[in-house]
């Protein structure tokens, strides 16, 4: 098929975009990396009346180091640049680790980073990576009757951000601008792995884990995150609160997967059956949070 | 004739790889006349359904719209229905299928109305509003569904949804199986698979109303069978019809072995408005519209000797048809009819198969049609003998091979043309490094680690080169079995090949210019193969079935020695020398003793262009033509070899080495075995672990997208490893057999055996098609006592 039709506006700054999406009279999709957006135009699943293209947006493609040492990535930063860049794999291996299991290298060409979590698809990669390493969504939009130009911004936690299936916190005039991470603290370990039918496809099933490890070997801080685990990209809080205490030795870790496992709430598809999925976050809970451990511990 | 084969064996690059290399392909939906308009179909959302009523007023006034009808605006264009050419038997159930449906839909995807316009998007956005009002009736979408008693019917005319049962029995099966010491009896399905062509179908029509001609463009893999197809069809007399395949189509894989209703449609809408109509399908709506594979459920028992010597056979499988019968449909069970004994002796044989509707897209033949399908069955149910009787699986098929040599009787009832199975299972086994694969695999299940591995055979044996015409009668199968070509040298010493086959993909410009080279002592850059074109070569059966080498090709090497033996006699006629007197070698004709008296295939060439000395009763030009019909199929075979790595928690299957030892007699380009190879095991595999068709209970079809259904990738498959032994052919001067479906055929029984084995230790004896990690999963589950 092909999209219908729809007006175009290619903006060149945030403020150009903000000020398109302000119109709410007129029903407006910003354009990102369009690897989501556009198969649904072409599907006529998505019939927005207007396009706002943020490509030509310089500002939004950086990579910066955060004032607490922490990660701002711009929304329009590329996965394929997530996956490349040695800046983020000292920095965030996790968003390296996980990044080659997003589509294949065409799409993450294209893809961007606001785009995959803007569009709070449960089955993607990005965003279940982004909750574990406890990132923030900044958000702008242009001030109500305010001069043309000046902006309102607000900063939401990503565990707030996702309410449900393709839908997020995100109001039609607002724009993720950027995604904030804290600073990886000393003792960190982190790992991510999923089984999907073929290389590049959604994963039936995804795990990402953080833990941190103190001196003695116990762990201070976990976070848990699945892909396809749930309605929304979701934050295993009860599962990963297992392991924090303890030592990460296989009967722990068997204990969080188990928990994991069972306050997960996957859905059935013609891939996979719930149990299947649950089964499987099961496994690669187990294999992650080891994994996790051990890079901290070697 | 003396052949020097310079490049008939060679791997010359393909002619074909420049342009598609290079973007400069010649695909039809590059193809743009003057005043063309668009056609957009509107399709049934419904399985099964009445139609009520069929609005098209608001498409026929939107913006560019030329014309938009229903498929009862249209009724009074067909002369007769979409054509099926294999009523397999006498009272075999055809319904009516019209190009648009009138009264009720069948399938999720039957065609309900067109819109023409000045754009294909003006089209599509049009159809969108042509409303149909239909009252939904109960679909069945399965083929044991749809025979249970008070199953909703899909022809309402019919009694029930069996379109034909059709049965072979050689033998006395009976007493093969009283006096058996083993019984094994195994129950498979084939999933329904859709075929991928990388280039979807497209049509183009275009009418010259002043002399009421026809020309077709179309996506076809049969031209010649088309065009006589289509003039039934429409009522137009056949000499005003040309058919062309354009130079360049992307893959069929017997997806575009047929005749659609889109094709016909075009040519209709061409005639009534008199202007060229183009379609060209979405690859979704190509799912929907575009015949569909397999979807068969297989019950399979053999009889054998407590050491698995086998005895007999026993087969009785249900095939859907889909909605209606397609071009060749009900034949295509027939195809693997007589193989579901392999390449395996034994006493006797009964196969029995009934064609099923469904509320679906009508299957046809793909890739191996039939062939795959019986070498699944065999090369399964071998292996569940073997453990039975506790033989080694390679073992086992070395004990039941039927005998090497000519014209071996198979169990099935034919004659196979050239057998001699052992020295392909034995180069397997050695790529394999057979003992120190079950090393390896016994030190993995002692260490009890998550990665288990698995070997799996497959020795196949397959029919191509279809066929002797007289046996298609027999068969009922509704045109002959022949292919033609026509050989000419050109004026200035080049040649030009007319071929009846009608490639898309297969590279049959290559090796039918290997071909002609060598017989006729030219470059191969200077032969020309023109196809495709029912005005340029009037004379063809097309592509399919594996048949072009063997049938077609060897038309080209018949023709081919023609113009030799008339070059010989105009050599002697300048030479003054009788013809025996001459000796032929690379193009040259010299005077036996005396090496410097000669006259080259060139110089003939253009004296007999000249024609002022000539033999005697001679004619002008050098030129001749061969129609060839084989007298016998020729039965291609080898052995495949399939390791798994499966991880046992999780249920993935890792693919790690594939080994393919084909025997397709002897080789014209081997870089084209082996692409034809690689291609068929890939499809092979994906059938095996990824690729499957599934529908709704209402008839929608779930995985109507690339991304609900699963082609699998290059990233899915290790680097196969091919070798061949060469047992040529009895069929045919050249020896020559077919190598485009044998990948297809052997490949999806070894990687479901080698993943059989992997987890054989755990207790699991079969994991059905396509072996998801679910499926591995609940596979292993189960064998272990736990819920399935």
């Amino acid at each position: 098929m092909k999209p219908p039709p729809f007006d175009y506006v290619a903006a060149a700054t945030v403020d150009e975009a903000l000020e398109a999406l302000a119109d709410t009279s007129v029903e407006t999709r910003p354009l990102a990396g369009g690897q989501s957006l556009v198969p649904m135009l072409n599907f006529r699943l998505a019939v927005p009346e207007r396009l706002v293209d943020l490509n030509g947006i310089d500002e939004l493609s950086r990579i910066e180091e955060t004032e607490d040492g922490g990660l701002r990535l711009g929304a329009m930063v590329r996965h394929r640049q997530l996956e490349h860049d040695p800046f983020i794999a000292r920095r965030m291996p996790l968003l390296s680790e996980a990044t080659p299991f997003i589509a294949h290298p065409q799409i993450r060409s294209r893809g961007t980073v606001g785009g995959s979590v803007a569009h709070a698809d449960p089955a993607a990669e990005l965003p279940a990576v982004l909750l574990t390493l406890g990132a923030r969504v900044r958000i702008a939009r242009r001030s109500l009757g305010g001069e043309p130009g000046s902006r309102v911004e607000r900063t939401v936690g990503l565990g707030e951000f996702f309410l449900g299936p393709f839908f997020s916190a995100l109001e039609p005039d607002e724009l993720l601008t950027a995604i904030e991470m804290p600073p990886s603290a000393p003792g960190e370990g982190t790992a991510f792995d999923e089984v999907a039918r073929r290389r590049g496809d959604y994963a039936l099933a995804g795990v990402a884990a953080r833990v941190r490890l103190n001196s003695g070997g116990v762990c201070d801080e976990a976070a848990i995150s699945l892909v396809n685990g749930g309605a929304t990209p979701c934050l295993m809080r009860e599962a990963a609160r297992t392991l924090v205490g303890q030592e990460p030795t296989p009967e722990v870790i068997e204990a969080t997967a188990a928990a994991c496992a069972a306050t997960s709430e996957p859905a059935a598809d013609m891939h996979a059956s719930e149990a299947y999925r649950r089964h499987l976050i099961q496994v690669l809970t187990r294999r992650v949070v080891s994994r996790a451990a051990d890079r901290v511990l070697t | 004739m003396a052949t020097a084969e310079k490049y008939v064996g060679g791997g010359v690059p393909r002619k074909e790889d420049p342009k598609l290399l290079t973007g400069q392909g010649q695909f039809l939906e590059g193809l743009t006349l003057p005043g063309m308009l668009h056609a957009a179909l509107v399709r049934s959302p419904h399985g099964s359904a009445r139609i009520n009523s069929v609005d098209v007023s608001a498409a026929a006034a939107a913006e560019g719209v030329v014309a938009a009808l229903s498929g009862a605006d249209l009724a009074d264009e067909w002369a007769a229905g979409l054509p099926m050419a294999w009523p397999v038997t006498d009272d075999i159930r055809i319904p009516d299928h019209w190009p648009v449906a009138q009264d009720v839909v069948r399938y999720v995807g039957d065609a309900v109305a067109v819109v023409v316009a000045t754009s294909r998007n003006a089209a599509l956005d049009a159809a969108e509003l042509v409303e149909v009002d239909y009252e939904v009736l109960e679909a069945v979408v399965d083929v044991e569904a749809a025979l249970a008693d008070g199953a909703p019917r899909v022809h309402e005319s019919f009694d029930d949804n069996k379109s034909y049962t059709w049965a072979l029995t050689n033998g006395d099966v009976d007493a093969a199986f009283a006096k058996a010491d083993v019984v094994v009896a195994e129950r498979y399905t084939q999933p329904r698979l859709i075929p991928n062509a990388m280039e979807p179908r497209a049509v183009v029509a275009q009418s010259v109303p002043s002399t009421g001609d026809f020309t077709v463009w179309s996506t076809t893999q049969i031209p010649h069978v088309a065009k006589v197809l289509f003039a039934l069809t429409l009522g137009i007399p056949e000499g005003q019809i040309r058919v062309i395949a354009p130079p360049d189509v992307g893959g069929g894989f017997g997806s575009k072995l047929n005749v659609y209703a889109e094709e016909a449609l075009c040519i209709a809408l061409a005639r009534r408005l008199g202007k060229p109509v183009k379609w060209v399908a979405g690859r979704s709506e190509g799912y929907l519209a575009t015949i569909h594979g397999r979807d068969q459920v297989q019950e399979i028992e053999i009889a054998a000797t407590s050491d698995g010597k086998i005895l007999g056979y026993r087969v009785h499988i249900l095939a859907a048809m889909g909605a209606y019968l397609q071009l060749v449909a009900p034949g295509v069970p027939l195809l693997g009819a007589f193989l579901y004994c392999g390449c395996y002796g034994g006493e006797a044989y009964h196969f029995e198969c009934t064609g099923v509707f469904t509320n679906t897209t009508p299957t046809d033949a793909y890739r191996g049609a039939g062939r795959p399908e019986a070498t699944y069955a065999i090369e399964r149910v071998i292996d569940a003998l073997a453990r039975e009787v506790g033989v080694d699986a390679a073992e086992i098929r070395r004990r039941n091979f039927l005998p090497a040599g000519d014209m071996v009787q198979s169990p099935g009832g034919l004659a196979f043309d050239s057998a001699d199975y052992e020295p392909a299972l034995d180069r397997a086994l050695e790529l394999l490094d057979y003992d120190g694969f079950r090393s390896d695999q016994a030190e993995r299940r002692a260490g009890g680690g998550r990665r288990q591995t698995g070997v799996g055979f497959s020795s196949y044996v397959e029919i191509c080169g279809l066929a002797p015409s007289q046996v298609l009668a027999s068969l009922k199968y509704g045109a002959g079995g022949w292919d033609a070509a026509t050989v000419r040298m050109l004026p200035t010493g080049k040649a030009e090949v007319v071929t009846g086959s009608s490639p898309h993909g297969q590279g049959h410009v290559t090796s039918w210019s290997q071909i002609a080279a060598d017989a006729l002592g030219i470059p191969y850059e200077d032969v020309t193969v023109l196809h495709g074109d029912t005005h340029v070569a009037p004379h063809g059966m097309n592509t399919y079935g594996s048949r072009s080498l063997a049938v077609a090709g060897v038309a080209v090497h018949n023709a081919c020695g023609r113009v030799v033996d008339k070059a010989r006699g105009l050599a002697a006629h300048l030479l003054e020398v009788a013809p025996e007197d001459l000796e032929y070698e690379a193009g040259t004709f010299s005077v036996k003793g005396v090496p410097d008296r000669t006259k080259s295939m060139p110089e003939l060439a253009f004296a007999a262009w000249t024609a002022h000395s000539l033999p005697e009763d001679s004619e002008p030009g050098l030129e001749a033509s061969c129609v060839y019909d084989p007298p016998n199929f020729t039965f291609p075979f080898g052995t495949h070899v399939a390791v798994v790595e499966v991880d046992t928690e999780t249920g993935a299957v890792d693919l790690v080495r594939y080994i393919a030892v084909d025997d397709c007699g002897p080789v014209i380009n081997p870089v084209i075995v082996d692409g034809q190879v690689h291609g068929g095991v890939a499809q092979g595999i994906a059938a095996a672990l990824y690729e499957e068709a599934t529908y709704a209970e209402d008839g929608t079809l779930e995985t109507a997208s690339m991304v609900n259904y699963l082609v699998p990738s290059a990233a899915e498959f290790p680097s196969f490893e091919t070798d061949r032994t060469v047992t040529p052919s009895t069929s045919n001067p050249m020896g020559v057999k077919g190598i485009g479906e044998a990948g297809t055929i052997g490949s999806a029984p070894a990687v479901i055996n080698a993943i059989v084995d992997a987890l054989s230790h755990l207790g699991v004896t079969d994991v059905p098609m396509p072996a998801s990690p679910e499926r591995v999963w609940r596979a292993i589950r189960a064998a272990q006592g736990g819920e399935e």
